[in-house]
């Protein structure tokens, strides 16, 4: 078990900056997931953890230690690859055992550690098969066993869950989430997914454009987003920028009016879906329907506020129809204000 | 791993590039100083003395009639046999080995076979006799009879180095999406037209590599001829052959190699530009 | 107004199938011809092989075997020098083989995993090697293997076989290297291989059957050369040398065995990586 520092790490490759000086702390024990749209860097910074790239400047601490220009093999690391990795040409109990032989391991140690993980991701009974006899889902669980079995102080994980159909991944994520809690092994997860990031992680690091733009728990991201970016890469549906004028500490849309932080700027006002509910009695801020989605758990509503376009999460048994407009409300503490020029949350009046 | 490792590539194919700086960049080298001297110094004597002999304007004129028959003859047999075993569904794997079979057969062998076929008391004189068509045994390959034995030289070639046309073609073939076909086919195309006009430019490129390959091959005729005809047909690379082994004169044996590869540069030059296409235009 | 089914057009289900059956009897026959064409000359060529001394200067000949007598091929096998041949071209290729995958699979692993500064001159000379005629390099060869001594010698020749096939063997190898991802290397890597561990216990194991193919490809090219063998040996010879030495003087039949020789190892080899090959050259099998 070891902490990670990663210290103003910057990657370019040739005259393109993918990574532009990112600098994060994951604490021993913890599982941080680096989360972003393809190509914001996450998975560079992975294999520059991993050293399979090597960083322009900054180093790589792991455990106290400088592993900045070791090879990988050197980093006490194993990692989970997308396409799993798992080597065609060898069973699944020598491909688990793999890290282990490497370390010279006894052959009594190896079967043990081996047995051990493939316990934890229920693999024992194809330990004696070859990979291409495994579906994707349990190639996938030989990769996850592989790299637990060497019991590594860091363990990486590039996108694993990605290539599997949608029913596996929610099995896989929540059968990863408890054998990786009982291993208390530190891990960084790299993934696109904010719903994998959201259940998988105790904190996710956002990334965007080369840069971190916010780490904190998936709640604190959730609710209080700091830049436009994270507020509208997390949430289902995506959250709904409106842009207002704020002027004396009132921003108004409508007939209505919502206390803002800031006067005269140019803002977006950040609303969830689902932080706005039904008036009553049609006051509120005006929300012209277009269409309505039946979810079954909600309503989705999708139209206008001031025409501009947004999504409110409804009841389900609400009764609303599309061309219609209706009144919402909203708690000025759960809505994020953005300034449009920067694009950071500014904090509430 | 890259950065530090930067060395690694120019190591690994460091042994390759002295071997064939030693083996092929020095030769060649060698092999044009060699024909431009003669005693001491640069001469063109035997440049002179290939272009004297007797044979050298039969060599150059039966290579590259050779060439000049043979080689498009070819381009339409494979294009033929590539388009037929595409179609195939089953026994495709079969058919194709059978037809490539003469890719591992030696010059000389194909000789051999074509022999066998070919000579006085051989099996076409033998299926002629049967059939009545002639009194006794025909010699094909006799020196009295050279329009013959072009021909018999000229199938013999076909039946050999088809094949390495036929694979490159057929690796172009599957190339190009089936999609494209079917588009023209429900626009009217017949299937004519969906050949000339769809995939025989989108094969371009690979027509263009194999009629490289095989035309530079066809100037270095050599075996086949030598089987079937002995010195009643000269080539040029027979001719550098009995240059160097049989008069011992190295020097115009380099001439004639010379001559060879600067043929060889020169159409290899025309394909290129000739069948050049241009990136966007490809799938 | 509706149509019925009755009234729709037979045409529509023929034009459904992928060819008519007029089409299709055309396509076998074609196909038929072909492939008799190929494997006739070789029939023919087996046959002179082991149709005994009578059967090649029996007039007419007959297509099918009488006198079979392995005579021709033991007594061809016995004459002075025909063993010694084969025995040197089986050197030659041999040695081909070690060489042209020793140079060239490290080559071809380079260009694969790596991109360099010169990578494209690199490919470029190697590709040049193609457009010249090669065995040609023989003659300016025999004076410096002359002076070296590697005149008349199996190894002497297999350097040149080699120059032919290493081009094939480092291209091949490329793409060979190209399909094993790099994702099990730098799971190795990961999991405590060098580089050269990884390499030899990921890699090679995957690359082996190509590495195979490659190999008895140059193997065959070898085999069957013929310009440079016959210049760059005396005494020495390869069978192909030696065959070609005879050809004016020696009977039909010995011609005609020492053609089978030639002819059979090589269709044999492929045969049995025709897979491979094919891979290789870019043509998918059904």
């Amino acid at each position: 078990m070891a902490d990670i520092v990663i210290d103003r790490v910057v990657k370019e490759f040739g005259t393109f900056r993918a990574l532009q000086g990112v600098s994060l702390t994951v604490n021993d024990g913890e599982f941080v997931a680096l989360l972003g749209p393809s190509g914001c860097g996450k998975t560079t910074l992975l294999r520059i953890i991993a050293g399979l790239e090597t960083q322009t400047s900054g180093r790589v601490v792991i455990g106290g230690q400088d592993v900045s220009n070791l090879a990988p093999r050197k980093r006490g690391l194993a990692m989970v690859f997308q396409n799993y990795a798992v080597f065609p040409h060898m069973t699944v109990f020598e491909n688990v055992a793999f890290g282990l032989r490497m370390q010279k391991a006894q052959q009594e140690e190896v079967k043990r550690k081996v047995e051990r993980a493939a316990a934890l991701l229920h693999i024992e009974s194809y330990l004696d098969r070859y990979p291409a006899k495994l579906s994707g889902g349990q190639r996938q669980r030989v990769a996850v066993a592989r790299a637990l079995a060497v019991e590594p102080a860091v363990l990486l994980m590039d996108e694993p869950l990605s290539n599997l159909d949608a029913l596996l991944r929610l099995e896989m994520r929540t059968e990863l989430k408890a054998v990786l809690r009982e291993a208390g092994t530190t891990t960084i997860y790299v993934t696109h997914d904010q719903t994998e990031a959201m259940g998988l992680a105790d904190r996710i690091a956002v990334m965007y454009g080369g840069k971190i733009d916010q780490i904190g728990s998936p709640l604190e991201i959730y609710a209080t987003p700091a830049t436009r970016f994270v507020g509208g890469f997390i949430g289902s549906p995506p959250m709904n920028f409106i842009k207002v004028r704020c002027s004396q500490g009132m921003a108004r849309i409508g007939d209505a009016t919502l206390p803002c932080p800031a006067t005269g700027k140019d803002m977006e006002l950040g609303l969830r879906g689902e932080d706005a509910s039904l008036a009553p009695n049609g006051s509120g801020i005006p929300f012209d329907i277009r269409v309505v989605e039946p979810m079954g758990s909600h309503l989705l509503l999708t139209g206008s506020i001031d025409g501009q376009p947004a999504r409110i999460v409804a009841p389900p048994i609400a009764k609303v129809n599309a061309g219609e407009r209706v009144g919402l409300t909203v708690d000025p503490a759960r809505v994020t204000w953005i300034d449009s020029i920067t694009g950071r949350a500014i904090a509430r009046a | 791993m890259p950065a530090r490792t930067s060395w690694i590539p120019y190591a690994l194919i460091a042994p390759s590039v002295i071997f064939l700086g030693a083996l092929f960049l020095v030769p060649l080298v060698q092999t044009i100083w060699l024909s431009f001297s003669a005693g001491d110094g640069f001469s063109l004597e035997n440049y002179q003395r290939m272009a004297g002999d007797l044979n050298f304007s039969l060599a150059v004129r039966n290579t590259f009639l050779l060439t000049l028959v043979v080689v498009p003859l070819q381009v339409v047999l494979a294009l033929a046999m590539a388009t037929m075993v595409t179609k195939l569904d089953r026994g495709r794997d079969l058919a194709l080995w059978v037809l490539t079979i003469p890719l591992g057969i030696s010059d000389l062998a194909a000789g051999l076979a074509w022999l066998a076929l070919l000579q006085n008391t051989g099996y076409l004189n033998s299926a002629l006799y049967a059939l009545g068509l002639i009194q006794g045994p025909v010699g094909w390959l006799s020196q009295e009879t050279p329009w013959a034995l072009f021909f018999a030289i000229v199938l013999a070639e076909l039946w050999r180095a088809t094949a390495i046309v036929l694979v490159i073609l057929i690796a172009g073939l599957q190339l190009i999406p089936k999609e494209f076909s079917e588009a023209a086919e429900i626009f009217g195309a017949k299937p004519w037209t969906r050949f000339m006009r769809i995939t025989l430019p989108l094969l371009k490129p690979s027509l263009q590599s194999a009629l490289i390959l095989r035309t530079v091959l066809a100037f270095e005729v050599f075996a086949v001829v030598y089987a079937l005809g002995g010195r009643n047909f000269p080539v040029l690379a027979g001719e550098a052959y009995v240059w160097q082994n049989d008069n011992q004169n190295y020097g115009v044996a380099a001439a004639y190699a010379v001559l060879i590869m600067a043929i060889s540069l020169a159409a290899t030059a025309v394909y290129l530009r000739v069948l050049r296409t241009r990136p966007e235009q490809l799938p | 107004m509706t149509i019925q089914a009755a009234e729709l057009p037979q045409t529509t289900k023929s034009r459904n199938m992928a060819l008519p059956s007029a089409r299709r009897l055309l396509l076998w026959t074609g196909l038929a011809v072909l492939l008799a064409w190929v494997l006739v000359p070789i029939y023919f060529v087996a046959l002179g092989a082991f149709g005994g001394r009578l059967g090649v200067f029996r007039w007419p000949k007959t297509i099918w075997p009488t006198d079979l007598s392995l005579a021709a091929m033991t007594q061809f096998l016995a004459i002075e020098g025909v063993f010694n041949a084969l025995v040197n071209s089986l050197i030659a290729a041999g040695l081909t083989v070690l060489f042209s995958v020793l140079l060239g699979a490290p080559a071809g692993y380079a260009l694969a995993r790596y991109s360099f500064r010169g990578q494209n001159a690199y490919r470029l000379l190697v590709l040049l090697t193609r457009a010249f005629p090669l065995a040609i390099l023989a003659l300016p060869l025999t004076v410096s293997f002359i002076r070296l001594g590697l005149y008349d010698t199996p190894f002497g020749v297999s350097l040149i076989h080699t120059v032919l096939a290493l081009p094939f063997a480092a291209l091949v190898t490329q793409s060979l290297f190209m399909g094993i991802p790099r994702e099990y290397e730098e799971a190795a890597w990961v999991f405590g291989c060098t580089r050269f561990q990884a390499f030899m216990k990921v890699v090679l194991p995957l690359a082996l059957p190509g590495l195979a193919a490659t190999a008895i490809f140059a193997f065959v090219i070898s085999w069957n050369e013929v310009f440079a063998a016959s210049i760059l040996t005396v005494r020495e010879r390869t069978l192909t040398a030696y065959l070609l030495r005879i050809l004016a003087e020696s009977p039909l039949h010995y011609r005609f065995a020492g053609g089978f020789i030639l002819i059979i190892p090589s269709v044999l080899f492929i045969f049995a990586v025709r897979r491979y090959l094919f891979a290789v050259w870019g043509i998918a099998s059904k």
